[in-house]
């Protein structure tokens, strides 16, 4: 990884707003002025299936937009540690979900977190912003997006019609950047 | 400076097409090209544009050509499998020297192959295609941002050169998002075109778009003037106005060995060459934008100023033919190559240039 460079793989099941989660990312550090990419896995997968994409947020032009080593993994359900998590660069970190996993295997070399991602989304109101509580507990670890930045951009990247549901995305937000240390 | 938009490259192809003012599109869905499409079906109508889908490949190419006979800008996309099935009317657009502009978001093959990207089409694509004397232009896109520049670009040389131009991308190129800046729409009137048909009307002669011509004199005459033209397409891209569409270097003044990779696999070679020059080698990278005109002249001069060259591909090896023709065994051609919808990483290129270097 160059300095300035943040390589994040998400991974769930489908329907989990996996591909939205790296959107989210990737539109907020556009916005903020850096260089992104998002890469969707596009396998023949279906409803249920597993999905992940991969998000690189950098101060320089991204020269390859595939990721070998993640800094950081997000995983939402148990397969995508399994399949994920050997990957993370040494040093790196690994945020799972820790409503659907009960734990993840240490390994020495990185930091885990857990965060009770789909417990929260629940509690908030709406189950469907589990990944964006994922969003906020990411933004507690970058070095690269800010946490007032994100919020500020917030109703331009999810532009929702209804005042109560940009309540939840933002509750969402904060909720998972207060879960991790 | 416009905003900027995050779009897959999918969409940016589309986008950049109605900006360059095609209103015709006809095509026969397949991953990992879809988006393109259904972007059209949903833009083309609002610009009283036309959004087709075809009975299959064969139907929407055929439709290209009755829609580029009349002038019109038109386009078609597809995938590998897709791409071969068109390949008989590719033949025909070329020999009537009509304007289009085609898309292969290629994907593994050989058959039906799989979904994953793959570089695999690239004789296919260089090579003309289909059956005669004829050559399509090729230009390979490497980042969203390309994909819609080099769209744009693309319906200017069909129109200039009155020749089907192919853009050929990828499964990663067409499926991931990055921000990019819309180029500025361009004015675009198909009744400036010549030899259309677009009715009689006031001309004493009704215009004849054919590809028969059944006295052998009268095809060898067309043969050559095809050919004729295809030697100045190639001179306009090795010295002339489309120069900066031919390649791109980068750090290959002092190189000692050079990496030569188009589209995606050049983004790569990117890290790769960032990664040797930290370890002490120097490495440099060719990136060939125009495939077909390929930049011959270029890498045939480098080869007189460097060791070795390495073409890496997502292929078993095709473009390393062309780049062995311009380095006319001057020095060596290495290449490492991955398939089957098989991404090579830095990491094992590193590898390959490792064992090179020893060997030098």
């Amino acid at each position: 990884m160059q300095q300035g460079t943040e390589e994040i793989i998400m991974a769930g099941f489908g329907g989990q707003g996996i591909l939205f989660l790296g959107k989210v990312l990737a539109q907020a550090g556009m916005i903020m002025g850096h260089h992104v990419s998002w890469l969707p896995s596009y396998g023949p997968e279906m409803r249920g299936g597993t999905a992940n994409c991969t998000v690189i947020l950098s101060d320089h032009p991204i020269a390859s937009p595939i990721v070998a080593e993640p800094d950081t993994l997000i995983a939402m359900n148990r397969p995508s540690v399994d399949r994920f998590q050997g990957k993370v660069k040494p040093g790196g970190l690994i945020l799972y979900n820790s409503s659907l996993i009960d734990q993840v295997k240490q390994r020495d070399d990185v930091r885990v977190a857990a965060v009770p991602a789909s417990a929260i989304a629940d509690e908030i109101g709406s189950p469907r912003v589990a990944n964006l509580v994922m969003v906020g507990a990411y933004l507690k670890n970058s070095g690269i997006l800010k946490f007032d930045d994100v919020l500020k951009t917030l109703p331009s990247i999810i532009p929702s019609k209804k005042k109560e549901m940009s309540q939840v995305n933002i509750d969402a937000l904060k909720r998972g950047f207060d879960s991790v240390h | 400076m416009a905003d900027k938009i995050l779009m897959k490259g999918n969409e940016a192809i589309g986008e950049a097409a109605i900006l360059a003012g095609c209103r015709h599109y006809f095509g026969y869905p397949i991953t990992p090209q879809s988006e393109l499409p259904a972007y059209l079906a949903k833009r083309l109508p609002e610009v009283e544009g036309v959004f087709l889908q075809a009975e299959s490949e064969i139907g929407a190419i055929n439709m290209v050509y009755g829609a580029a006979s009349t002038g019109a800008r038109v386009m078609t996309s597809s995938s590998s499998p897709g791409v071969s099935l068109k390949q008989e009317g590719i033949s025909y657009l070329a020999a009537a020297e009509l304007p289009c502009v085609l898309v292969n978001v290629t994907r593994g093959g050989p058959g039906l192959g799989n979904i994953a990207p793959a570089q695999a089409d690239y004789y296919q694509a260089t090579r003309g295609g289909g059956h005669g004397d004829y050559r399509t232009l090729v230009f390979a896109p490497n980042s969203v941002q390309e994909m819609a520049d080099l769209t744009i670009k693309a319906f200017d040389a069909a129109d200039r050169f009155k020749s089907p131009v192919l853009i050929l991308s990828d499964g990663v190129l067409g499926q991931m998002m990055e921000p990019v800046v819309l180029p500025d729409p361009v004015v675009f009137d198909p009744d400036t075109k010549e030899g259309t048909l677009t009715g009689k009307g006031s001309r004493k002669k009704r215009n004849l778009v054919t590809t028969i011509f059944l006295d052998a004199d009268q095809l060898e005459e067309h043969n050559w003037h095809l050919y004729q033209k295809y030697q100045f397409v190639t001179d306009e891209f090795d010295h002339g106005s489309w120069k900066d569409y031919s390649c791109e270097l980068h750090q290959t003044d002092d190189a000692d060995i050079i990496l030569v990779g188009y589209g995606i696999i050049a983004r790569i070679l990117k890290t790769v060459v960032e990664k040797c020059r930290k370890r002490g080698i120097k490495a440099g990278l060719i990136r060939p934008i125009s495939l077909w005109p390929f930049p011959t002249r270029i890498i045939s001069e480098l080869s007189k100023k460097t060791k070795s060259m390495m073409v890496v591909e997502m292929s078993t090896g095709q473009m390393v033919d062309d780049v062995k023709l311009a380095v006319e065994g001057r020095i060596p051609v290495y290449f490492y190559g991955r398939t089957g919808g098989n991404i090579p990483s830095s990491f094992e290129i590193l590898n390959e240039i490792d064992k090179i270097v020893r060997i030098d």
